[in-house]
């Protein structure tokens, strides 16, 4: 098994090359406005560290967010890219599903990240591997009852230390994690999620003025 | 010939996704999802609905490209896409399939210019472009009076709208004379049968001291508005037939009168047309009229050709291959104002030691207006 996961579902443009036991190689950058520019060098670095080509991984991994989106399609249009050219299967792993894993946070806690406009992506864990709630999108002073005192990690709880009281580290996702998640679930047999993008919000309808102009029929 | 360059061109520079392969000069697939349906109900092309659109509709569209064109992805010979002008969502979810593509194929990538793309498709239809070419590219979304001497390194500015797109204008006409959507084809037919004189309607930017190859179509459209709400207002009917014809003689006087007037004084024999506009059927003809009473050579090249499509992407990248241009670098960024100056972008590795004069276009930002 070797497993290319990348994700740029958060400021993070992540790349990470999975064997089955460990992480051969990884590379993760923090740039919120450069995903469509990092992650194909980001990709070929890591390729070049474990010194193998593309057509030698068997399987993408990639994040399928929550994340806002312009940034967040980058890596599930080169994820599913690849797929079609390389003729191998492309699974999708619940962003925050990943940063859940790498907290390693035994008991109840949250994952947060930031959805921008002063809200958050956020979901609830019994442990590491186990999510209790859909991914979901709200301001932090909605949610502050139902994470209230609990563990929480990710850039959206460090955001807000007055609702997630317990904010702690990582920050952002890993392509390593990610990987590791997704190599223990595919060693379980289990069915990793299709490579479709969880945008939580409905698109804005609001045309720019200075656009091009399709009326009713 | 089967040494001519196989090459897949991917556009998503607006509401098409488009996927096109092409040898050489010739045409191998057209492939083709629109997204337009899911905009009507806005009135316009919301950004975030057409980028979520590409993305879903980018691989399969790509695999039926491959499949029209019978050839393997393992042929190609390199991947071409539009890095820019067009909006900036849109061109990203384009801009990383193809390096995806390219990447994994170990071929080169392309990224080039929407714009120069609409020439260059006119080789699939008429084969090799006359150099230098002047072009017209009118559309929903330009207004461009282009002359290239080379499509693959040299494309000037010579005008351009500085209000609205041409194929605007026909859409709100269409719009105001309650005809429905596109505007260009119904008009272009009520047109056929209405006297292109009955209305004197104004001819904007065509003073003596207004610029020779800048249009301006804003006012036109108030004048016919105006015009129909006069009539209405008087309890009169609306001769939709002379409307149609005389606004449509109104857009396509200025836009071949402008036309044939730069390829005059640049001294350029032939003139091409390109976008949606270039379907409607009064501007072939005066088009081909006034060229012929110029001694210039007019090319056209078929509606499917003109709107936006990934088979232009394709032509461009094909000459960028034969021309032996330098590919671009794996961070190529989609560029929602690249200049009409740049028909493509180079990897920085393989950038011309002297820096070549930049003429932006004076209205880039009007690609969508
Ligand atoms: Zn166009």
């Amino acid at each position: 098994m070797l497993l290319l996961a990348l994700d740029t579902a958060t400021p993070a443009v992540t790349v990470a090359l999975h064997d089955g036991a460990t992480v051969i190689a990884e590379s993760s950058q923090v740039d919120a406005r450069r995903h469509g520019e990092l992650l194909l060098p980001a990709v070929d670095r890591v390729l070049a560290e474990a010194g193998v080509k593309l057509d030698a991984v068997t399987a993408i991994v990639t994040g399928v967010g929550p994340g806002p989106y312009t940034g967040l399609r980058v890596g599930l249009m080169t994820a599913e890219t690849f797929g079609s050219a390389l003729g191998i299967p492309v699974h999708g792993v619940c962003t925050l599903d990943g940063l859940a894993y790498a907290a390693g946070i035994e008991g109840d806690f949250v994952v947060a990240t930031d959805a921008r406009r002063k809200e958050v992506y956020w979901a609830r864990y019994a442990d590491p591997r186990t999510r209790l709630t859909d991914p979901a999108v709200d301001r932090p002073a909605e949610i502050a009852e139902q994470v209230a005192s609990l563990p929480a990690v990710g850039a959206g709880a460090l955001l807000y230390p007055d609702t997630f009281t317990g904010a702690r580290g990582p920050e952002h996702v890993s392509a390593g994690a990610l990987a590791a998640l997704a190599a223990e679930r595919l060693a379980a047999g289990q069915d990793l999620e299709p490579p479709r993008p969880l945008y939580l919000r409905r698109p804005d309808a609001q045309v720019p003025k200075n656009y091009k102009v399709v009326t009713p029929k | 010939m089967a040494d001519e360059p196989l090459v897949l061109g991917i556009e998503t520079s607006c509401d098409e996704t488009g996927v096109g392969i092409v040898r050489g000069t010739t045409l191998l697939a057209d492939a083709i999802a629109s997204s337009v349906d899911e905009h009507a109900r806005f009135g316009g092309v919301v950004p975030e609905v057409a980028s979520r659109a590409h993305l879903e509709a980018m691989v399969p569209t790509i695999e039926r490209a491959l499949k029209e064109a019978g050839v393997s992805a393992r042929d190609l010979d390199g991947i071409s896409v539009t890095a820019g002008p067009g909006l900036a969502g849109a061109l990203l979810v384009g801009v990383s399939a193809a390096k995806a593509y390219a990447y994994a194929l170990g071929k080169p990538l392309y990224g080039v210019n929407h714009l120069a793309s609409h020439i260059c498709v006119d080789q699939l239809e008429h084969g090799k472009l006359p150099e230098p070419t002047m072009a017209l590219l009118v559309s929903g979304g330009h207004s461009s009076l282009l002359l290239s001497s080379d499509i693959t390194s040299d494309v000037r500015p010579m005008g351009a709208t500085i209000d609205d797109a041409a194929g605007e204008a026909f859409d709100k006409i269409a719009r105001v004379l309650n005809l429905g959507f596109p505007g260009g084809p119904v008009i272009d037919r009520y047109a056929k049968e209405g006297d292109p004189n009955a209305i004197a309607f104004p001819r904007g930017l065509t003073g003596p001291r207004d610029a020779a190859y800048d249009f301006s179509f804003s006012g036109l459209k108030t004048a016919v508005a105006r015009w129909i709400e006069a009539k209405r207002n008087a309890g009169e009917d609306v001769p939709v037939r002379d409307v149609s014809a005389s606004f449509q003689e109104a857009v396509v006087d200025v836009l071949t009168r402008k036309a044939v007037r730069a390829c005059k004084d640049e001294g350029v024999d032939h003139l091409m047309i390109g976008g949606g506009v270039a379907a409607n059927s009064r501007l072939r003809a005066l088009a081909q009229e006034r060229c012929e009473a110029a001694g210039i050579r007019l090319r056209v090249p078929r509606p499917k050709l003109c709107t936006d499509n990934g088979a232009m992407v394709a032509a461009l990248g094909a000459e960028m291959v034969a021309r032996n241009r330098a590919a671009s670098d794996w961070d190529l960024p989609a560029d929602s104002s690249l200049p009409v100056t740049d028909p493509h972008v180079p990897g920085k590795s393989h950038a011309p030691a002297h820096d070549h004069d930049h003429v932006h276009e004076i209205s880039k930002d009007n690609l969508y207006s």
